[in-house]
């Protein structure tokens, strides 16, 4: 009945988006630079823990860590995000008919927007580091944004949509995330993880995804294997992302 | 549906779930008792409800607590599915919001009406050529470019009124929003609420204050536990 126009569906996106990112930069000066200091911090911790004390043989081990920590940053915040997407605008879900998965996909598209904004801070990394980013970064960092996008904005419809039934999902989620990071090889590389236990990191989505990451970054190449791995999981993770949404969003205004 | 209705009800159920607030330690513990309980624990908010509210009326809900009203708003608005029952509705629906439901403290009151505007369904453009219109409505002056978190309550619901009332509703849903704001306010919002009706806008008005209710409807709805007692004429 109420047939609305692409373009409002555009304005409400953009609005939406613009608004989170607006937020994320009120009152405070140094809005950019918090974004990447948090990813950056952590950088150095663990290149004390892991490269000054336990001796870690990685090369360039800051440069490794960081085109690994930026991406993970955009899936932690929008997941630990978006859990809390639905129930902190759950006025609006009461009384108003809009399209409600706009509200995760407006939390992951200014995390995806910050992680862009971030990557100048990595090149300056490789320039240090005497490498240099690659023309094919127009074609790579595109062909790997849109299956990440995919990725995160299904977890996120997931959790956000399980969390108005069971809140105690968004601290599940705070304490899953925890425990993927570990397992996804963001600290260490593929090649390290004994062979037993190789594919308990490869049966997680995020594996293929940081390593391809990485290699864009560090090695200005994506495996294909590994692309194919991730376009494949993202599929299927925005499938189950939308048919859970699907699901439950009926009763959405009734249990919130 | 007849074509002079806005919206029809034809014996309509909605049922809510208590199980809900169970919770998860539940599910994970004790799932079996968790089916059970989840089919016990129900609550009839309406129960077999028919009425129809004509183009341009303006139709009142009262009761107490707990009856039902706002869960009739909530199905208008398509947010609730029923049960049971068909719900016909026709034309754009526009619901008053709460103080400041999807408002952002941080957001400046500007910002919030472009953005509240949008949400409610305004495109981009003509929520750009309203906002002049909607910030004088809403005698914020120059508060407009403060934060809302600085706003008082008052100050609040007149931003979310002048919002709604710009949107051109077809049918406008109105859940005791009225309470707040001073009397100044109030008798303005009841104006524009009478204009509109002169306008030929379908209101639904839910409301405690039988004052207000007289002097706003046309016909009004009583109801009790669920159930429609019944619609009189005012």
């Amino acid at each position: 009945m109420n047939k609305k126009s692409a373009i409002y569906y555009v304005d409400l996106i953009t609005i939406l988006t613009k608004k989170e990112i607006k937020i994320r930069y009120k009152n405070s000066v140094l809005g950019y630079l918090w974004s990447i200091a948090n990813p950056l911090m952590n950088a150095i911790i663990y290149y004390f823990v892991f490269k000054i004390i336990m001796k870690f043989n990685i090369k360039d081990y800051t440069l490794f860590l960081i085109s690994a920590l930026f991406p993970w940053q955009w899936i932690l915040n929008s997941i630990m995000g978006g859990a809390n997407s639905f129930v902190g605008n759950a006025s609006l879900i009461k009384k108003v008919i809009f399209p409600r998965h706009f509200l995760p996909l407006a939390q992951v598209l200014n995390d995806a927007f910050h992680f862009i904004v971030s990557i100048p801070v990595i090149i300056v990394f490789l320039l240090y580091y005497h490498k240099a980013p690659s023309i094919d970064w127009f074609i790579y960092l595109p062909l790997m944004l849109i299956p990440t996008f995919l990725m995160v904005y299904g977890f996120s419809l997931l959790v956000a949509s399980l969390n108005i039934f069971f809140r105690d999902i968004q601290y599940l989620v705070g304490i899953i995330m925890a425990l993927l990071f570990y397992i996804t090889p963001v600290l260490y590389s593929i090649s390290f993880i004994p062979k037993k236990y190789k594919n308990l990191v490869l049966i997680n989505p995020f594996t293929p995804l940081i390593i391809n990451w990485r290699d864009i970054f560090m090695h200005n190449h994506i495996n294909l294997a590994n692309y194919a791995l991730t376009v494949l999981y993202s599929v299927v993770v925005i499938v189950i992302g939308f048919a859970v949404y699907k699901k439950l969003q009926v009763r959405f205004a009734e249990v919130i | 549906m007849s074509i002079n209705n806005a919206i029809e009800f034809n014996n309509v159920q909605k049922i809510y779930y208590l199980h809900i607030n169970i919770g998860f330690k539940e599910l994970l513990l004790h799932p079996i008792k968790y089916k059970r309980e989840k089919r016990k624990r129900t609550l009839i908010a309406i129960n077999d409800i028919t009425f129809s509210i004509k183009k341009g009326e303006s139709f009142g809900l009262t009761g107490p607590n707990g009856s039902g009203k706002s869960t009739i708003l909530g199905l208008i608005a398509g947010v609730l599915k029923p049960d049971c029952g068909i719900i016909k509705t026709n034309g754009r629906i526009a619901p008053l919001l709460e103080l400041g439901a999807g408002f952002h403290p941080e957001l400046t009151g500007r910002e919030n009406i472009m953005l509240n505007s949008i949400i409610l369904g305004m495109t981009k453009k003509k929520a750009e050529k309203k906002i002049d219109e909607i910030i004088e409505f809403s005698e914020l002056g120059d508060f407009i470019e403060q934060p809302i978190r600085t706003y008082s309550t008052g100050m609040l619901a007149r931003l979310g009124f002048s919002v709604a009332v710009y949107i051109d509703p077809e049918v406008l849903l109105v859940d005791e929003i009225l309470a707040v704001g001073d009397e100044n306010f109030q008798k303005k919002c009841i104006d524009k609420m009478m204009s509109f009706k002169n306008k030929g806008v379908t209101i639904v008005f839910v409301s405690h204050s039988m004052a207000q209710v007289h002097e706003i409807c046309d016909r009004v709805a009583r109801m009790e536990k669920g159930k429609l007692l019944s619609i009189e004429n005012t």
